[in-house]
């Protein structure tokens, strides 16, 4: 009798067996993932855990030492944890910028869509140098949202965000989700991986000790039942991390 | 490209100061080394203490009458008289630095030139400071020489017209009396007639033969002695042939230096630096993921800052080409030097920003670098031992500075090697030094 599953569209990135070293130090360990259509992959762990390795190595900026990554380099939009943005340029000059060398079809349109979606209107002709971290931030992540990628990859996106800007962030982001994008995103605000994430990938000293929902990660952990914080801090300390 | 080349313009604009710095510091030290290089004063300050009583500054010669104060304003168009009007007049000039040195001419040497027996002596008073001395001493003793010569040549054209007078017969004047000379040829005429009138075997005709004999030694010799006084005058004289190197006027090969250290400090400076920023603002890793190649954006950074430094010394040349007599004729190759040397400094500068990677290092590199390569490849041959000068050529060899001054030399004063072969020179460094870019930025981000 053959079990019928239901059609699904090719992973649009994938990675197998990712290994990443720094000399002696081994920042990633034998990590695969593959991220479907819509969907939004959370990454967390500890600092030094290797989220934004991964993610540098999924972008293609940076070499895995063994293992492969399926994609297509152009179809990814990389918002990195440093801002990417000249500090000389104003924030509108950044983002005609990067969606003229993104060969958006219509650049000047792309840029009032983001500088809209950011609510950075009124500083559009504010040098970046002179805006303050969060909103550095804010130009950094509608950079990698300029040419509507079908894959988006964010590493902390919501650090230095306030809170009505990160509530912002996510109603972003879950818009793009419904709209067919696959978003990977790390995060300290674990919160926010149970929130907005679909599945949780959990990185501690580059090994990947867990994936799954985040109910999944909530039920390896019931005697941590008040929250899903609990729950990440008591499965990392009973794996010794 | 296009997008990048603007923005690097636009992030310059907003850096007034940086630019300033830029353009200030390299122009700055130019003007520096060319002061260094060029030469010391035009003329100089030379006290001038003139003995010989007025009225007695002619020397007689023979027939001729020669001015002392002819040779003396010759010599006052290459220094700056300072007259003063006694021997110690003229020691407080020198020791205070009022002159360089000072010059005696004394009371009695209008009398011992025209003697003919004596030569004349002047004096020179100098300061211990070496390099003033050699300087000094040079232009006075040079001024000399040329006043000897002139000189000697009057004296020769005194001899000439004394042995022509013998051989030629003519007129010669004695204390104002016009004294009939008949001439060693006349008198051959003279005596040659005399004997053809004369019978053979007669006895005045053996007396008078010995005569002729004399007569015509005498004409002969003389003749060879015009061409031996016109010697005597000048006994050896110089025929310079250049081999390698320069034969350059000193201030126009300070233009030559000037100008490429320029042209060296803005393409390093800013190709190094403005592609240490794009590490620096995190935007390296984002550009070269499918935006731009890593090719294209080193080709950006040699394009901006070898075409700024390119812009900023031709007009610093065409600037200083309006006080300093340049060849304008030679536009052409002044250009292809300056653009094929920022080719070059421009490839050296994106390989130290690769290599140095942040931009405070990348413009300390470049300083740290640039600086003795410059002056490295301006040491004489001949300064060092020969072993230390060899290494000092190939070290000046593998950096674009030397074939770069060269290139440009060429271009403005015609030295050897000539343009083409320095800017092939070049062409090599860019290739070289591009490569070494592109194989850093591997590990750059
Ligand atoms: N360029 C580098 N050279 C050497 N070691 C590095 C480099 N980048 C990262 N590492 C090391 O690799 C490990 C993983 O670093 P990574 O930045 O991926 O961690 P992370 O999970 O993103 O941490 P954080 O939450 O603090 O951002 C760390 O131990 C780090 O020290
Ligand atoms: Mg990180």
């Amino acid at each position: 009798m053959a079990v019928s599953t239901p059609p699904r569209a090719p992973a649009p990135l994938a990675a197998h067996h990712l290994t990443k070293r720094f000399g002696q130090r081994v920042a990633l360990s034998d990590v695969s993932l593959d991220v479907r259509v819509g969907e939004r992959l959370a990454v967390i762990g500890p600092n030094g855990a290797g989220k934004t390795t991964l993610l540098a190595i999924l972008a293609g900026v940076l070499a895995a030492d063994e293992g492969s990554v399926s994609r297509e380099t152009r179809a990814l939009g990389w918002v990195p944890q440093q801002p990417a943005v000249y500090s000389k340029l104003s924030v509108a000059e950044n983002l005609r910028l990067f969606a003229r060398l993104e060969r958006v079809a219509d650049p000047e349109a792309a840029v009032g869509r983001m500088l809209e979606q950011t609510g950075l209107r009124e500083r559009a002709d504010d040098e970046l140098g002179r805006l303050s971290g969060g909103n550095r931030q804010r130009v950094n992540i509608a950079i990698g949202l300029l040419a509507d990628p079908p894959v988006l990859l964010l590493d902390e996106p919501s650090s230095a965000l306030d809170p009505r800007q990160r509530e912002r962030l996510w109603e972003l982001i879950e818009g793009q989700a419904s709209a067919g994008t696959s978003i990977v995103f790390s995060t300290h605000i674990v919160g926010e991986a149970e929130r907005y994430g679909d599945r949780v990938l959990v990185l501690a000293d580059g090994e990947l000790v867990f994936t799954g929902t985040p109910e999944d990660l909530h039920a390896q952990e019931p005697a941590a039942a008040r929250d899903f914080e609990a729950a990440f801090v008591a499965f990392l300390r009973a794996r010794g991390h | 490209m296009r997008w990048l080349l603007v923005k690097d313009v636009q992030i310059l604009r907003r850096s007034p100061l940086l630019v300033s710095l830029l353009v200030l510091y390299p122009v700055a030290i130019a003007l520096l080394i060319g002061l260094a290089l060029s030469r010391g004063p035009e003329r100089p300050r030379v006290a001038f203490l003139n003995q010989v009583p007025p009225g007695q500054s002619t020397i007689s010669l023979g027939n001729e009458n020669i001015n002392a104060a002819k040779y003396a304003s010759q010599l006052f168009q290459s220094i700056q008289p300072v007259r003063v009007r006694s021997r110690q007049e003229a020691i407080d000039a020198v020791n205070s630095g009022r002159a360089l040195a000072a010059l005696i001419i004394p009371s009695d040497i209008t009398r011992k030139l025209s003697s003919g027996l004596e030569p004349g002596e002047v004096e020179v008073v100098y300061n211990g400071d070496a390099v003033k001395q050699s300087f000094v001493e040079s232009t006075i003793s040079s001024k000399l020489a040329d006043a000897n010569a002139a000189l000697a040549d009057k004296l020769k054209q005194v001899g000439l017209q004394d042995v022509d007078l013998l051989l030629n017969g003519g007129t010669f004047d004695l204390f104002g009396r016009s004294v009939p000379i008949l001439g060693l040829r006349a008198t051959r005429t003279i005596i040659a007639a005399e004997l053809a009138r004369l019978k053979p075997g007669s006895p005045e005709r053996g007396a008078l033969g010995r005569v002729d004999r004399f007569a015509r030694l005498a004409v002969n010799n003389l003749d060879l002695s015009k061409q031996a006084l016109a010697t005597i005058s000048q006994p050896v004289t110089v025929k310079r042939t250049l081999l390698h190197g320069r034969r350059t006027p000193l201030d126009a090969f300070a233009v030559a230096v000037a100008v490429t250290v320029s042209l060296m400090f803005v393409c390093v400076l800013l190709g190094a630096g403005m592609l240490a920023l794009e590490r620096e603002e995190n935007a390296f890793a984002r550009l070269v993921r499918g935006l731009v190649s890593r090719e294209s954006l080193l080709a950006e950074k040699v394009c901006l800052s070898g075409g700024c430094a390119f812009a900023a010394s031709l007009l610093m040349l065409v600037g200083i080409g309006a006080f300093v007599g340049l060849n304008w004729g030679r536009f052409g190759l002044w250009v292809a030097a300056l653009a094929v040397g920022a080719l070059a400094f421009a490839a050296l500068g994106v390989a130290i920003g690769a290599l140095a990677r942040e931009v405070r290092a990348a413009s300390l590199l470049g300083l740290l670098l640039t600086l003795p390569l410059a002056f490295l490849a301006l040491v004489p041959s001949g300064a060092v031992a020969v072993g230390v000068y060899d290494a000092i050529r190939v070290i000046s060899a593998l950096f674009p500075f030397k074939p770069a001054l060269q290139a440009l030399d060429a271009a403005l004063n015609d030295t050897r090697p000539g343009v083409g072969i320095s800017l092939l020179h070049l062409a090599g460094l860019a290739v070289a030094f591009g490569t070494i870019a592109r194989l850093s930025l591997r590990r750059f981000a």
